[in-house]
């Protein structure tokens, strides 16, 4: 019922990085019927990184990802997008509509639209109902399909319905509606799981692309494409991060190496 | 011009407007001018009886734009059908004037019956036909808007909804029984003399209530058909599918929701408005949770999510309906569930969807052929 409240600074525009971060999780847990998922865990992301997040399954990434999206509400701590705006206090599409985007691990899209517009109904822009009934699209949005379709690689797929794309597809798909949506930043769990290597070669491309103007959380399991793309890399385990650094630091922790070969 | 800018990619729709429209403009002339000793009159109560499976259509198409489009399988929608309804019989009852039993002009029967001395407050305005006109609108949907806006925002889904909805017009239909609510208890309101100054037992009102109800169809066909190809129909359809991911791409759920289920009531109570007139009744049984349920199979014989399925198995189902209560009454239930099995099994998209499939086919056949 809260919802909105304490929202009065996301009313009021403008998303603050002045203190360089742009995500700060403090100290959260959340638990499933008594197991803990989420464990103190204290993460912040700079404004403008790529920063991939490792860790066996069920370490806790998505479980992260739905805290930040608002899915999922910690039992306690912090998580604030900027200085200013409390995500625990928003609802989910406010806080997409505050600027974060994110790629599902099982990919979703919306089956019985045609790839266009999946992306037209991901796109930034007026989401109120009454708007929405007398919304067409304008030169502008057109160009801004043509030239996601373009960069995504599905340009001759315009008109078919997304549920009839391969799972690769499918990614990328679901990777267009992200880059529409216009975030600052993006968390995207898993894009590369059932693609081809030179479908990665270009997802890591696009990924790093991105980088720089909009602040990039990648959750994979393949290493070699982390390695590819990664500046930072932190791990999790159990609900908590375990280490953080470059890939070859992180690599060379004995408790890294320990919690992936104990597996 | 926009009517045909709303029915572009629709065929069915089309089909059934095209249709819609010769029956509109022939019944009538059959009724009126030809003679009632040619084999070609068709008689007052069969015009009626039409009018009523108009009132109908307009209700499955109400229901399919909820179940069929946004995914909310509501087993209420004979609520709003019965406000619409009642609003309606409170209009009609004050028409009818000091011409009852009991001769009061202020009062209609049942209240002189129950020893009332006055109009009750919620009694008031209804004697305008401007301002029932706007009650008819207005009372179903505040209705559907509280209980979307309570349903909705904690998000109850699927089969907990569809028990809400029961409930609601489960509910409803005990306090309508009630004599102290006001409404004429478990008779109803009926004996209605005439709307608008014209004698509800002249042809030419019952050939008016029965355009009226088929231009009302049509109307209401056209706005779902708008609403379905709008980029709110777009998100109805992606909230069906994938309601949660519509969240996360930013749309507020709930308000869609809200909206949709309240237009959706606004076109039921509507129906139920002109299916009043036409029967001369209006009493609790149509809040019954059976009610409701009927519609669901109708628009499931039909074809979900395609409109024009809905008008079609309203239709043809009460069409049945009429034929074998006349033959073995006690069979119809029975008939209906049987019905409704042999659909869910063999036609899961309902005669729509064998129509397309047997387009496909054919045109498959020929494409080998040529
Ligand atoms: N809704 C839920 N109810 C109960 N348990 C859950 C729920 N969501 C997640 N979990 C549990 O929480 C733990 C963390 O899950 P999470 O999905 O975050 O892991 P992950 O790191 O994304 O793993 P993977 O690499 O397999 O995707 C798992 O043990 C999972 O079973
Ligand atoms: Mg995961």
């Amino acid at each position: 019922m809260s919802e909105g409240e304490g929202a009065h600074f996301y009313r009021q525009g403008a998303l603050d990085t002045s203190h360089k971060a742009i995500l700060y999780l403090e100290d959260l847990n959340v638990s499933f019927d008594g197991f803990k998922a989420i464990n103190n865990l204290t993460l912040y992301i700079d404004a403008g990184e790529l920063r991939c997040i490792i860790g066996p399954n069920g370490a806790g990434k998505t479980t992260m990802m739905d805290i930040i999206t608002g899915k999922t509400k910690p039992d306690s701590g912090k998580a604030f997008f900027g200085q200013t705006i409390d995500l625990l206090k928003l609802s989910e599409p406010e806080i997409a509509n505050a600027g974060i985007g994110r790629k599902f691990q099982k990919p979703t899209v919306f089956e019985s639209h045609s790839v266009a517009e999946n992306l037209e109904l991901a796109m930034k822009g007026d989401k109120r109902v009454w708007f929405s009934l007398r919304a067409q699209l304008n030169g502008e949005q057109q160009a801004l399909i043509d030239e996601t379709l373009q960069t995504i690689g599905l340009s001759e797929q315009y008109h078919k319905l997304a549920g009839a794309l391969s799972h690769g597809q499918k990614q990328w798909l679901e990777i267009g509606m992200l880059l529409v949506q216009k975030p600052y930043l993006l968390l995207v769990d898993e894009p590369v799981a059932g693609m081809t290597h030179q479908e990665m070669d270009r997802t890591a491309e696009l990924l790093k692309s991105l980088a720089g103007k909009h602040s990039v959380v990648v959750v994979e399991h393949d290493m070699e494409f982390v390695r590819s793309i990664a500046n930072k890399v932190t791990v999790l385990h159990q609900g908590s991060v375990l280490a953080e650094g470059t890939m070859d630091e992180v690599q060379q922790n004995p408790r890294v190496v320990e919690v992936y070969l104990g597996e | 011009m926009l009517i045909s800018q709303i029915l572009k990619n629709d065929r069915g729709g089309q089909i059934m407007l095209a249709v819609l429209a010769a029956v509109l403009l022939v019944v009538p002339v059959l009724n009126l001018v030809v003679s009632n000793t040619s084999p070609l009159h068709v008689p007052t109560y069969l015009v009626t009886l039409m009018g009523k499976y108009l009132t109908y259509a307009l209700l499955a198409v109400a229901v399919d734009l909820v179940w069929g489009y946004l995914g909310i399988l509501s087993l209420g929608h004979g609520a709003f059908f019965a406000l619409g309804g009642y609003v309606m019989g409170m209009y009609l009852m004050r028409q009818i004037g000091d011409r009852g039993v009991y001769g009061n002009p202020e009062l209609p029967d049942f209240m002189v019956f129950l020893n009332w001395k006055v109009l009750p407050w919620f009694w008031q305005g209804f004697d305008m036909f401007w301002f029932a006109l706007l009650m008819v609108l207005f009372i179903p949907s505040l209705l559907a808007f509280v209980f979307g806006w309570l349903a909705f925002r904690s998000r109850v889904t699927g089969v907990y909804l569809s028990i809400m909805t029961q409930a609601m017009t489960y509910a409803l239909m005990w306090a309508f029984l009630r004599n102290e609510m006001g409404f004429g208890g478990n008779n109803g309101l009926t004996d209605f003399k005439d709307i608008l100054g014209f004698s509800l037992q002249s042809d030419y009102t019952r050939v008016a209530l029965f355009i009226c109800s088929g231009l009302a169809l049509a109307i209401g066909y056209l706005l779902c058909r708008y609403v379905i190809n709008s980029k709110l129909g777009r998100i109805t359809v992606a909230i069906r599918d994938a309601e949660s991911r519509t969240r996360f791409v930013g749309y507020k759920v709930e308000h869609y929701k809200v909206w949709i289920f309240t237009f959706s009531a606004m076109l039921a109570g509507v129906a139920g408005a002109l299916y009043v007139p036409q029967v001369g009744i209006i009493n609790p049984s149509e809040f019954s949770p059976l009610n409701s349920i009927e519609i669901v199979i109708w628009v499931a014989m039909g074809g979900r999510a395609t409109l024009y399925g809905a008008v079609l198995g309203a239709i043809l189902v009460n069409y049945a309906k009429t034929v074998f209560t006349g033959l073995m009454p006690e069979s119809w239930l029975f008939m209906l569930g049987a019905l409704f099995v042999l659909v869910t099994l063999y036609l899961p998209q309902g005669l729509a969807g064998l129509w397309n499939t047997l387009k496909t086919n054919f045109g498959r056949k020929r494409e080998v052929a040529a």
